[in-house]
């Protein structure tokens, strides 16, 4: 494989590598945080109207900066690697489109839910619902459009329609396990529900994913099935495995405990499914790497000049610190139990 | 023909998406200062009043940044679904900016918020006042490096070509590079202008609708007297910022004054229909020598027409028309701010001198008075860059994406509905927060608030009134 890459020493041999490195993490954060926003805007339909408030306050103080790693990411795809931006959100302007209008959707409805006059209120409720479930679902799509190099033929599209399903599952099961963290109560319980039956599908969707990914690619199914790199791998889907164990079984045990007021492992399911989110993306960038369109498109051939990267990265390296650390004030600020939202 | 057609569309979504999108930064921009004024006025005097003008206030910003937010977003995407050509030209340069932008801006401000509208009661007052205004130093940080990239469209400096790609030989004279001071400093007074009449628009709105709380006047004072302050100043950039399109952009000026013919002592003209076929203007009224006086600051200065610039020149009449409806509303701006000083005369020892209904009315009118003006100046700007995408180095039409017209004409179709959609929406809900205020501010009369009128009266310092406020 590395007879793809230029020479490593050279700026434009590393620099992609690492770019492609803060590309994957910002994406990363962005599925595991704004993934448990949306997975609470896909479940709001469900929730009586209280409930709903409730949900809302739990996410209100975090989905604007939750949303802002995907800009992030697009924007590193799009400085970093104009040549696939191009290429990508070329093949992808259906999904995108509908995923911008859901997005817009639900970041607004957030808003005029509260602001606009009572009897509108259910109204925007269901566009943050639609919102929700229209950009989870589409960022799905897109994913399996990634792992299929963007074929368009009839089974590709039921393909990406299912990984586009399962995602939202993986949102749901992310948002649910928020929920019992942030929540108490009769919402606390119905949360454990929820997280019970979108395991089922999460569950389904990676198995799914995990099969296709190496049928579909000749290049990929060489990665993983040759000796000795099926034995170094088989930690990922054995870990998955145990890690959705893990989960089932603290669904089963949890309704008992919190019936007691006992908040020991409120936090399981959701690091679980982090956990489980982090395993199948290393799995994914494994599989991907050094490609940004399967077989086409190697990161090198697709990265702007040196000089521009450079510039880039000592930005990146000095403010990417202070996110972090004020991200994790702002998630200190609010810790422990939502509240209603006022002010 | 298919492919003119996709360029076509493209170019109509990505307007609508721009037009849409600046109306909400531009508010929010100016409108995070006036928050941190507020939060610091009640710091100082611990008068309520200012701390409910600021929660009545922080909302609409609330409500501005989140559309902000998801439109600012979908831009992001449009740069790669619609214009792929301009990243693999100018990527080396847009690149970096647009990613300064997000790592120093937008985490900061999208992180801050949260803080600002909902920690209030989790952290210290000084925290909540920094918070405040990280989010307001933020969004004008997000300020400096659009225009500083959008500038370089313009007036592009700093780089050379090689293999058909910008490469970048001086960072400083990229982002300062000629036009960037002046559309910095316009497009921030643009912002204070618009936020100063959204301001007094609203308070007029809800001073009609008998709110005449100590808030609701110190609201009104601050739209009025900032929105009195800027437009002078906005004036005078306005006008060195034309300066510098005539030294920098001639063919946009050209397009803009309507200048078909280079002349010595050419007129301003007032009104025409621009003929681009004919190349001249009908029904013109103009005043002899004027343009070449404000231009070249001599009676007999010779300025450059649009016959400099055969077939390279911007669509006349949009930049003519679009520049007439700016000037136009920035007149209307300084009329009413003033009058509107005089009749508040901050000088007069008169305690209960009050807007008229009419002219309360006037300012209600003119709430967004800033938008029209805004989205008519960025039309000039924009549409008098064309052909080109970034001047002499990328032509739009060279940028363009070769995704087929059917998906960008579906596409286009659901934004306008829901941008229509959410323009409505959101002009009425600012209304109806004006008429249903949610937060406990006790109209004047009640216990303990007449203080506070007084205090409200006296916005700005000016000698102590005898007597109180309202007989």
């Amino acid at each position: 494989m590395l007879d793809l890459a230029p020479d490593l020493t050279q700026a434009a041999g590393w620099m992609p590598i690492v770019f492609l490195v803060v590309m994957g993490l910002a994406m990363l954060a962005y599925v595991v945080l704004d993934g448990y926003d949306l997975g609470v805007g896909v479940l709001m339909r469900r929730a009586g109207d209280d409930d709903k408030d409730t949900m809302i306050a739990s996410i209100g103080p975090f989905w604007d900066a939750n949303e802002t790693w995907l800009v992030l990411g697009v924007g590193i795809l799009l400085t970093v690697f104009p040549m696939a931006h191009g290429v990508i959100l070329g093949a992808l302007y259906l999904p995108v489109a509908f995923m911008l209008i859901g997005l817009t959707l639900r970041g607004v409805a957030f808003d005029f839910r509260v602001k606009a006059r009572a009897s509108h209120k259910p109204l925007w409720n269901r566009m943050f619902y639609t919102g929700s479930l229209l950009a989870s679902w589409s960022q799905g799509y897109m994913l399996g459009s990634l792992i299929t190099g963007f074929a368009s033929d009839w089974w590709t599209i039921v393909f990406n329609a299912v990984i586009g399903a399962a995602l939202v599952a993986a949102y749901c099961l992310l948002g649910a396990g928020w929920l019992i963290i942030k929540s108490e109560g009769e919402l606390q319980l119905r949360a454990v529900r929820w997280a019970r039956g979108s395991l089922w599908f999460t569950m389904a969707g990676v198995a799914a994913i995990s099969i296709a990914t190496p049928l579909v690619s000749p290049t990929i199914f060489a990665k993983w099935f040759s000796f000795p790199n099926i034995v170094l791998l088989l930690p990922i889907p054995a870990a998955t495995a145990v890690l959705f164990g893990v989960i089932f079984r603290s669904l089963q045990r949890l309704p008992v405990r919190l019936g007691q007021g006992n908040e020991y492992g409120a936090w399981v399911p959701f690091g679980a499914t982090v956990g489980v989110f982090l395993l199948a993306f290393y799995g994914l960038a494994y599989s991907l790497f050094p490609w940004l369109v399967i077989d086409k498109l190697t990161i090198w051939q697709a990265a702007t000049a040196p000089e521009a990267m450079g510039v880039i990265l000592v930005g990146a390296l000095v403010v990417l610190p202070m996110i972090v650390g004020y991200t994790v004030f702002a998630y200190r600020v609010f810790w422990g139990k939502s509240t209603a939202l006022k002010y | 023909m298919d492919g003119l057609d996709a360029f076509l569309l493209a170019r109509i979504q990505f307007a609508a998406n721009i037009t849409f999108h600046i109306l909400f930064p531009t508010i929010s921009i100016s409108l995070g200062w006036v928050l941190l004024y507020f939060k610091l006025r009640f710091v100082k005097s611990q008068d309520q009043f200012w701390m409910d003008a600021y929660q009545f206030w922080v909302k609409i910003f609330a409500l501005t940044f989140a559309l902000g937010v998801v439109s600012g977003i979908t831009m992001s995407f449009q740069f790669g679904t619609n214009w792929p050509g301009y990243m693999e030209k100018v990527g080396n340069i847009a690149g970096p900016l647009l990613a300064y932008e997000v790592l120093t801006a937008f985490f900061l401000e999208a992180t801050m918020l949260g803080v600002m509208l909902f920690a209030r009661e989790r952290v210290s007052e000084t925290m909540h006042t920094v918070a405040t205004l990280l989010v307001a130093g933020g969004t004008t940080l997000s300020a400096f490096w659009i225009l500083a990239l959008n500038s370089w469209m313009q007036t592009p400096a700093g780089f050379e070509m090689i293999n058909g790609q910008a490469h970048v030989t001086s960072w400083f004279e990229v982002i300062f590079n000629p036009s960037f001071p002046y559309r910095l400093t316009h497009m921030l007074l643009a912002s204070g202008l618009t936020v100063a009449f959204l301001v007094a628009g609203i308070s007029a709105y809800r001073w009609l609708r008998d709110d005449r709380s100590a808030e609701v006047i110190a609201s009104l004072k601050t739209g009025i007297y900032m929105a009195a302050m800027l437009i002078p100043l906005q004036i005078i950039a306005g006008d060195l910022h034309g300066l510098n399109t005539l030294e920098h952009q001639p063919a946009k000026l050209a397009a803009m004054e309507g200048i078909w013919k280079t002349e010595k002592g050419v007129p301003a003209v007032l009104f025409a229909l621009p003929d681009e076929k004919a190349k001249e203007n009908r029904y013109e009224i103009a005043i002899p020598k004027l343009a070449s006086l404000y231009l070249t600051h001599s009676l007999d200065g010779e300025v450059k027409g649009l016959d400099q610039f055969e077939g390279k020149h911007p669509p006349v009449a949009p930049v003519f028309w679009a520049f007439r409806i700016m000037v136009g509303v920035g007149m209307l701006m300084l009329l009413v701010s003033w009058a509107s000083v005089l009749r508040l005369a901050p000088w007069k020892k008169d305690p209960s001198r009050e807007l008229t209904v009419w002219h309360a009315r006037l300012l209600v009118a003119m709430t967004f008075a800033g938008w029209i003006a805004l989205v008519a100046g960025w039309y000039v700007t924009e549409i008098g860059r064309q052909p080109w995408l970034v001047t002499g180095v990328l032509t739009a039409a060279d940028a363009a994406s070769k995704v087929p017209a059917p998906r960008i004409a579906l596409t286009l179709a659901m934004y306008l509905v829901l941008y229509a959609v959410l323009l409505v929406s959101y002009i009425s809900v600012v209304f109806y927060l004006a008429r249903h205020k949610k937060h406990a501010d006790k109209p004047f009369g009640d216990d303990g608030t007449a203080g506070d009128t007084e205090k409200a009266l006296n916005v700005v310092n000016y000698p102590e009134k005898e007597g109180a406020a309202h007989a």
